[in-house]
């Protein structure tokens, strides 16, 4: 048959791609669960993360999360509950901070360590070059931070991807959001540029966008929950 | 099967008379782009020496039947068939490594080595050779990313693998990192300082 012939070429050109579109669905369908079952886990991690517990080698992430997260739902900007149809485990995130803050569905973990009730919630931006996300968990005061875990889809290695390093993420930690009875979300702010309206950490020097990227996230993402907050701080003071 | 003088240069050649990044000057631009840490540079290295001697078997098993018009296009096929098959693998069975890679990944299509080492050698040799040339280009390249990596880390953080390797004593006595070695420029810098000891010491290879 001629090789170089309109025809041959033709039939080529359908054969192979057919072959690797069955080949690569297949293999899709093949490793997807095991991928869902990855990326929960991977999820539950990072959760854990906010309460800085990490799980030892060979440890079921799955079971300690189990073990320590003991509540999870969701919260209107209102402070209290709603019912929804969504798990808030499964809430995506990055479609919630794109809604009205009014209308956003807000996921609240409590977890239960060793050092008391933790409030859990997750936070997503922008960084640099995509997107970065993290939680921040929250003693039961409603105002001061008990950790913070930030992660970035690919921030540049050295600058930018240092959020993800807990250098930078114990930094937060004891941090208050409320500037009296204001929501003041803490910033992250250059050498010398420290506000005197809001508690703030240091940012990553030759990370300046990412480093305004955590900042906006997080006051973007924490704002909502203001009255949730709120309501935190009356039920610790009785 | 002994080695042949042709196998041995097939692997040998591309780790230094003809490397692909400083003799053949490809791959530039993914050398420029993940090696400010040593960590991301190694796992680059061994995902292309992995994709790239691959691709080179596939398409010299079928390099007889390859229509001329479209070879490009099937070639390209192959190697992004490949690269998400390996994404997939690894999001399944080591998730944390694939995390890590996510971006790298997606990269290696991209690679020019790539399209290079199946265009000059692949189509016109047979699966043996062709894959000992594609570790051979595949190591040559992971050399150069390896040793700008380990230099950029070093002065950039003062850090390798990510352990501190400077110590304090050193900073209180006034050493500072260069923040500069972390930025793009400084890989090229360094690729070229490489290209610049290389080429003296392999006179040959000096243009007139």
């Amino acid at each position: 048959m001629n090789r170089q012939s309109n025809s041959y070429t033709l039939i080529y050109s359908i054969g192979l791609v057919v072959l690797v579109g069955v080949l690569l669905s297949v293999v899709y369908q093949a490793l997807k669960p095991m991928q869902d079952e990855n990326i929960a886990d991977d999820k539950r991690k990072q959760i854990l993360a906010a309460v800085l517990i990490a799980p030892h080698e060979g440890e079921s992430v799955a079971e300690l999360y189990n073990r320590y997260v003991k509540e999870s739902f969701n919260v209107g900007s209102n402070g209290e509950r709603i019912s929804t149809d969504i798990a808030p485990f499964d809430v995506n995130i990055a479609d919630e901070v794109k809604k009205n803050p009014d209308d956003r569905v807000l996921p609240v973990f409590v977890t239960e360590t060793d050092k008391g009730q933790k409030y859990i919630l997750p936070i997503y931006g922008a960084g640099l070059w995509g997107p970065i996300w993290g939680y921040v968990s929250f003693n039961s005061d409603g105002r001061t931070i008990y950790g913070a875990y930030f992660a970035h889809q690919g921030e540049t290695p050295g600058l930018g991807a240092e959020i993800e390093k807990p250098d930078f993420q114990n930094q937060f930690i004891d941090k208050s959001v409320f500037s009296g009875d204001e929501f003041k979300s803490v910033a992250v702010v250059k050498v010398g540029q420290e506000p005197t309206d809001r508690e703030y950490v240091h940012g990553i020097s030759g990370g300046t966008i990412t480093s305004q990227g955590v900042s906006e996230m997080l006051e973007n993402s924490l704002a909502p929950y203001e009255n949730y907050l709120k309501n935190l701080q009356t039920s610790d003071k009785q | 099967m002994g080695i042949s003088k042709a196998s041995k240069m097939a692997f040998f050649n591309p780790l230094s008379k003809d490397n692909p990044v400083i003799v053949q000057i490809l791959g530039i631009c993914s050398a420029l782009a993940v090696t400010a840490k040593l960590e991301p540079a190694l796992v680059m290295s061994i995902s292309v020496v992995a994709v790239l001697a691959l691709s080179n078997v596939i398409i010299s098993l079928m390099r007889k039947t390859i229509p001329n018009s479209i070879r490009i296009i099937v070639q390209l096929v192959v190697v992004a068939a490949l690269v998400v098959v390996v994404d997939q693998i690894l999001k399944a069975y080591t998730y944390d490594v694939s995390k890590q890679l996510s971006v790298f990944i997606g990269l290696i299509i991209t690679n020019c080595i790539l399209m290079g080492r199946l265009e000059a050698f692949a189509l016109n040799n047979g699966p043996w050779l062709s894959f000992l040339d594609g570790l051979g280009n595949g190591l040559g390249y992971g050399i150069i990313l390896t040793i700008v990596a380990f230099f950029r880390e070093l002065l950039g953080s003062g850090t390798l693998l990510g352990y501190q390797v400077v110590p304090q004593s050193w900073y209180d006595a006034g050493y500072m990192n260069n923040g500069m070695m972390i930025l793009p420029p400084m890989a090229l810098i360094t690729v070229a300082c490489i290209i610049w000891v290389h080429r003296s010491r392999n006179k040959d290879l000096q243009e007139k």
